[in-house]
């Protein structure tokens, strides 16, 4: 089954953001391809917001691992790199709180069928522990449409 | 994305491996890509390799970072060498804690603490 591409035809062209300043904070929206490389100018851009706000350290640093994890999960595992498919990342950047958004065109997951990788027997695989640093820096963590798109908050404090 | 200068430095001090990271951040795939096979062909360079990690300069590190290294753990096990991590800062270290890493390497406060630490 195809889809029209919900872009620019050429999946290496990312989509110029959509940025919207209000009195409550900034407003960022990215529609990019299965590339780290584009995946990380969203990072460093959304980041920069990030600073304006005069975030700390730790929140900082909490926010930028987060959001590697996020996007670099939707890209591998959501669109199974897959070039033709996109990420969607969204960022509410405020004084008080920074609420990203990362969706991917993938098939979706189940949060509780992803095995604990502190556990014994999963302590020495190289994988798994990504969607566990996100949940123990950010303040909240949900999924929707499926695990499809996955909406984290980060409160200034 | 091409990194311009080489992700590490590794330092001979008797038979140990000193490798020192040269960037701030052990994020990228194809960056991540590299160091691994670099860790790799230093452990298999020797029986019973030892190997000192020094994070001095380590800033970030992703899941697919702690994914390598455990990568590297499990070959310095299989041949019976050893493994020795040292100068996590603190906010990377509270990243081995939550996945509780902590536990699986040995991780000293110090490059000398780390060296004195090898069984000979």
């Amino acid at each position: 089954m195809s889809h029209v591409s919900r872009n620019s035809p050429d999946p290496r062209r990312p989509a110029a953001p959509s940025i919207t300043k209000t009195r409550y904070g900034t407003s960022m929206k990215y529609t990019i391809p299965s590339d780290f490389a584009r995946g990380r100018e969203v990072q460093t851009q959304i980041l920069d917001e990030v600073q304006n706000f005069k975030y700390n350290s730790d929140s900082v640093f909490a926010i930028k691992l987060s959001l590697e994890e996020a996007i670099v999960n939707a890209i591998k595992h959501g669109n199974k790199l897959d070039m033709n498919k996109k990420v969607y990342v969204e960022a509410l950047v405020g004084p008080d709180q920074v609420e990203l958004t990362i969706e991917d065109d993938g098939p979706g997951f189940t949060r509780q069928d992803v095995p604990d990788p502190t556990s014994p027997e999963n302590i020495e695989k190289c994988s798994g522990r990504g969607i566990l640093l996100i949940e123990a820096y950010m303040t909240s963590v949900s999924w929707t449409n499926g695990g499809k798109k996955m909406i984290m908050i980060k409160r200034n404090d | 994305m091409s990194e311009q200068a080489p992700p590490l430095a590794v330092i001979h001090e008797k038979d140990i491996r000193i490798v020192e990271f040269m960037n701030s951040k052990i994020l990228d795939e194809a960056n991540i890509a590299e160091i691994g096979s670099t860790l790799n062909a230093l452990i298999d360079e020797v029986e019973q390799p030892k190997l000192l990690l020094d994070f001095a300069s380590v800033d970030h590190l992703s899941s697919a970072a702690l994914g390598m290294l455990i990568n590297a753990n499990n070959r310095i096990k299989q041949r019976n060498g050893q493994l020795r991590l040292a100068n996590i800062k603190s906010q990377i270290f509270e990243v081995f804690r939550i996945t509780k890493l902590d536990r699986l390497f040995r991780i000293y406060g110090t490059r000398d603490e780390a060296l004195a630490s090898f069984a000979m």
